[in-house]
């Protein structure tokens, strides 16, 4: 039950290759872990449930029980100020401890519209169990994250949906993006009463949630339950596959809509400006993140023998992990800093080398190497000194069969005339409001761009209503 | 490693932790394997009178409530006193005796409120050598509806009255059980003394409900729609007995009556600091019965510890607390502290400062930082903040020194002086 506890190898099947030969016949796996390029079905098809399966179990109404009971009910709670989203987190704690999870729900839901997936996605070792008094005295947080989950999960599983629509304002607000930002900015805006219709690109809402994040960190198809979930508060019509800039403009929604809301992501990946860059088997680490969310075989998804990829963040987390649970041999971040810089939790960083990613810190890659194909990276150490990072002469040179950029998305898409600043969108302007990851400021949570989607939703109310 | 050896009014035992009446004392199977665990002795569970047995419920006869982590803190049960035959029990206590000769023996009894019934009883045990009887004048619940336990121990007449019969008709030491739901203490206490007992030992349990069941809208524990109030005992009854225990201790009518000392006695800690108080042993039934009879052998090694530690005898700890438990009016008005916070120990939750300023003296200040310090102007010492902390010893009471200006009042910290002389007194200004 407590696959967390679990040593790596008892918990996923990485199907050692020498095991192979040892009787028990695997039919359906066609290729091995050593079998080199870049194939699908490197193990035994049972594999792939257990590998991607739920990450951290939820908790047992006996478990949240007894972590709840842990909770000091602190006063002005460290805990709160820690999350982007301010969730009254004592409260719902002891709402859980009091045996009333759906009360507990509410005081998540009511600051925190998407409290189900950041349950399960938010660096909470960095936020809310990072301030949490208990990690100060005994190095044991109260589990705050598997908490909210197991509350969110009631909740949802009785089919609750603590809110309503206030009275009708006859106000109509368009929202670009259907990610976090976008859907916890309509939910407010409709909980207000006005009419949100929800443009994305993409075929499905949900944004980063569903396309963006870790398989086994949102199983069971959470994400779209989620967005099931949370349309019905009404009053919010999701239109996808429709595009800012190619099939509407900003101009055209200004003048057809009372407010927009632009929550359009990070939808541009940097370039390695690396010699080789452009061989077959180098690609972005979130399209192969995306494509993993979308398929509905992963023994057909295939993946390279020996994998690099490319970053210190957590996609580049999320791209490694996966990459070995579908059966690479060998998988290698390579990040150009130290540990200590890396945007990516040491939680995350220490989950990836449990699952047997290599982790060098300070290099850089200078070229992709192969003919036509990547077959090898060659990198050159760095050092990180006050005048920047310097490259060192001594290089080395790993095997690659597939190679993953990892190294942070930037804006792509956004209207030229909007205030640009650092590379990012800053709002307001005139009707328009902006949140989430292509907005200034602010890390690149997904509880981040909840909050800003829910304030910019309160800052457009008080506009409209003004 | 300390003598534990207890005389308790003549009863030896190897040590002073006895099992109470109760369930675990019920048969010999559960007796022997708590010998074999470790207890000193036991009280076997109330016999009544020849004839048929009493019947209990065919239900839940225990109710709870928690604490954190589902620690059992209270108990309480609707149980009668044993429902097996007369015969069978003083068979099993004759032959347990013999088996466990160091092991103290007690019989704990409730008959009808007449001397025959007692006269008759005691004949019937004589025989089984045990080594004392307990007079259950105690159960609160079932039995007092028919004129026995607390219906006896409420009335100090009755408790006088029934325990010179006793004294009267048997050669055995004689220890009345003193119910608490009564508004004195003293009262009872004071009657099995002079009725001749030669201890007495409390408390039994405390009328209680210990919850309803919100949607039967059932007390429980429940009998098919209904509940009754039950006996209260555990952990969340020590301070009531310990209480009782030390007025008998300390009031001139009592003092020297031998006490054996029950109430949530969980650990050896609860049962030294009984034992401070005047009890000369303690019995035991909630802690065994949720966490089984090998709980004995921590209280006597930590015992023992504690013992060697203090290097005192178990005699010299037996009453050591008793000269220190006071009236109100004779503690010293002149003793001033000041809670002090530990910045070290320290982990900014913040209680100490919900408590002061919601609903004290607003005594603490808390920074920007949630760094958390006491105001000596303000604090007048009242412990809640240490209360509520959960570090031990984070926050701590700091006597001022004689001579010391207290910060609050802007005097000087003077002598020992209690309410009997203060100024504010009307008994004292008419004076």
């Amino acid at each position: 039950m407590r696959g967390e506890n679990l040593p790596f190898d008892k918990k996923y099947d990485l199907c050692q290759p020498f095991q192979n030969g040892k009787g028990s016949a695997k039919p359906k796996m066609t290729h091995s872990p050593l079998t080199p390029g870049i194939v699908p079905g490197r193990l035994p098809a049972e594999a792939y449930a257990r590998n991607f399966g739920d990450h951290e179990p939820a908790l047992d109404r006996h478990e949240a029980r007894v972590a709840a009971d842990r909770c000091y009910f602190c006063h002005d709670a460290p805990c709160i100020t820690a999350c982007p989203t301010s969730i009254d987190i004592p409260l719902f704690i002891r709402q859980i401890a009091t045996g009333t999870p759906e009360a507990a729900a509410t005081t998540i839901w009511s600051q925190n519209i998407l409290g189900g997936i950041c349950a399960r996605v938010c660096p909470t070792e960095t936020l809310c169990e990072e301030a949490c008094v208990r990690e100060a005295a005994e190095g044991k947080p109260v589990e705050i994250g598997r908490l909210q989950r197991f509350a969110t999960d009631v909740a949802m599983g009785k089919g609750l949906h603590p809110f309503s629509r206030d009275a009708a304002t006859g106000k109509r607000v368009a929202v670009v993006g259907a990610g976090p930002a976008g859907l916890a900015c309509a939910h407010r805006l409709a909980m207000h009463g006005h009419d949100v219709v929800v443009l994305e690109r993409r075929p499905k809402a949900g944004g980063l949630n569903e396309y963006g994040i870790a398989s086994y960190k949102a199983t069971g198809g959470f994400a779209q339950a989620e967005v099931d979930w949370l349309l019905r508060i009404g009053g919010i019509e999701i239109r996808t596959g429709v595009e800012l800039g190619r099939d509407v403009t900003l101009d055209e929604l200004q003048a057809s809509y009372d407010a927009v809301f632009l929550g359009i992501g990070l939808a541009g990946v940097n370039a390695l400006r690396a010699e080789g860059e452009d061989k077959a088997g180098v690609r972005d680490a979130v399209d192969f993140i995306a494509e993993l969310r979308q398929a509905t075989d992963l023994s057909q998804l295939p993946v390279g023998r020996d994998v690099v990829v490319i970053g210190g963040g957590m996609t580049a987390v999320d791209a490694a992990v996966q990459s070995k649970l579908l059966g690479a041999e060998t998988v290698t971040i390579v990040y150009r800093r130290g540990r200590e810089k890396m945007s990516a939790s040491a939680h995350e960083q220490d989950h990836a080398v449990q699952s047997g990613v290599r982790i060098i810190h300070n290099a850089v890659p200078l070229r992709v190497l192969g003919n036509g194909k990547a077959e090898a990276v060659e990198f050159t150490y760095t050092q990180d000194g006050p005048g920047g990072l310097t490259l060192l002469p001594e290089t080395f040179t790993l095997k690659a069969d597939q190679v993953f950029k990892a190294i942070g998305q930037v804006l792509k898409g956004a209207p030229d005339n909007l205030v640009i600043a650092g590379g990012k969108l800053a709002g307001p302007l005139g009707k328009v409001w902006v949140g989430g990851d292509c907005a200034v400021g602010g890390e690149d949570l997904t509880v981040t761009a909840v909050a800003e989607g829910r304030d910019a939703a309160e800052a457009i109310h008080a506009s409209l209503m003004s | 490693m300390a003598n534990l050896a207890s005389d308790f009014i003549g009863i030896k035992s190897p040590n002073p932790f006895w099992l109470a009446s109760a369930p675990p004392t019920d048969k010999k199977y559960n007796v022997e394997r708590a010998f074999e665990a470790g207890w000193g002795g036991v009280v076997w569970k109330t016999l009544g009178s020849e004839g048929p047995p009493v019947v209990n419920v065919n239900g839940p006869r225990y109710g709870a409530i928690w604490g954190a982590d589902r620690r059992l803190l209270g108990l309480n049960n609707i149980e009668l006193i044993t429902d097996r035959p007369l015969e069978v029990n003083l068979a099993e206590i004759k032959e347990v005796k013999r088996k466990w000769r160091d092991r103290a023996m007690i019989i704990s009894l409730m008959v009808p409120c007449d001397e025959d019934s007692w006269r008759d009883i005691l004949g019937r045990i004589e025989d089984t050598e045990a080594d004392g009887v307990e007079l259950n004048f105690g159960c609160p619940h079932g039995m007092a509806e028919r004129g026995m336990g607390s219906a006896v121990g409420q009335v100090p007449e009755y408790i006088e009255m029934v325990t010179r019969w006793v004294k009267k008709h048997s050669r055995m030491p004689c220890i009345v059980k003193l119910t608490p739901n009564i508004t004195n203490i003293l009262a009872p206490a004071g009657a099995a003394k002079r009725g001749g007992a030669d201890a007495v030992s409390l408390i039994n349990t405390i009328n209680s409900i210990t919850s309803v069941d919100l949607d039967s809208f059932s007390p429980e524990p429940m009998i098919d729609g209904k509940g009754t109030h039950g006996g209260y005992c555990g952990p969340a009854v020590k301070p009531i007995a310990m209480n009782m225990v030390a007025e008998i201790a300390r009031s001139a009518e009592t003092r020297g009556l031998p006490i054996s000392g029950i109430g949530g006695v969980t650990t050896w800690r609860d049962a030294a600091e009984f034992m401070a108080l005047g009890a000369g042993n303690v019995q035991v039934c909630t802690a065994a019965m949720t966490y089984g009879f090998k709980i004995v052998q921590e209280m006597i090694s930590g015992l023992s510890q504690y013992l060697d530690d203090k290097q005192i005898a178990m005699s010299d700890l037996i009453g050591r607390a008793v000269p220190n438990v006071t009236d109100w009016q004779y503690l010293n008005l002149n003793y001033v502290a000041k809670a002090h916070i530990d910045q070290d120990l320290c982990i900014k939750c913040g209680r100490c400062y919900a408590a002061c300023e919601d609903t004290s003296h607003q005594a603490i200040a808390m920074s920007a930082d949630r760094t958390f310090t006491v105001k000596d102007d303000e604090c007048v010492a009242c412990n809640l903040c240490v209360n509520v902390c959960p570090v031990d010893n984070c926050i701590t009471m700091v006597p001022m020194a004689k001579g010391a200006v207290d910060p609050r009042t802007g005097r000087k910290v003077g002598d020992y002086a209690n309410w009997t002389t203060h100024p504010n007194n009307p008994s004292v200004a008419a004076e």
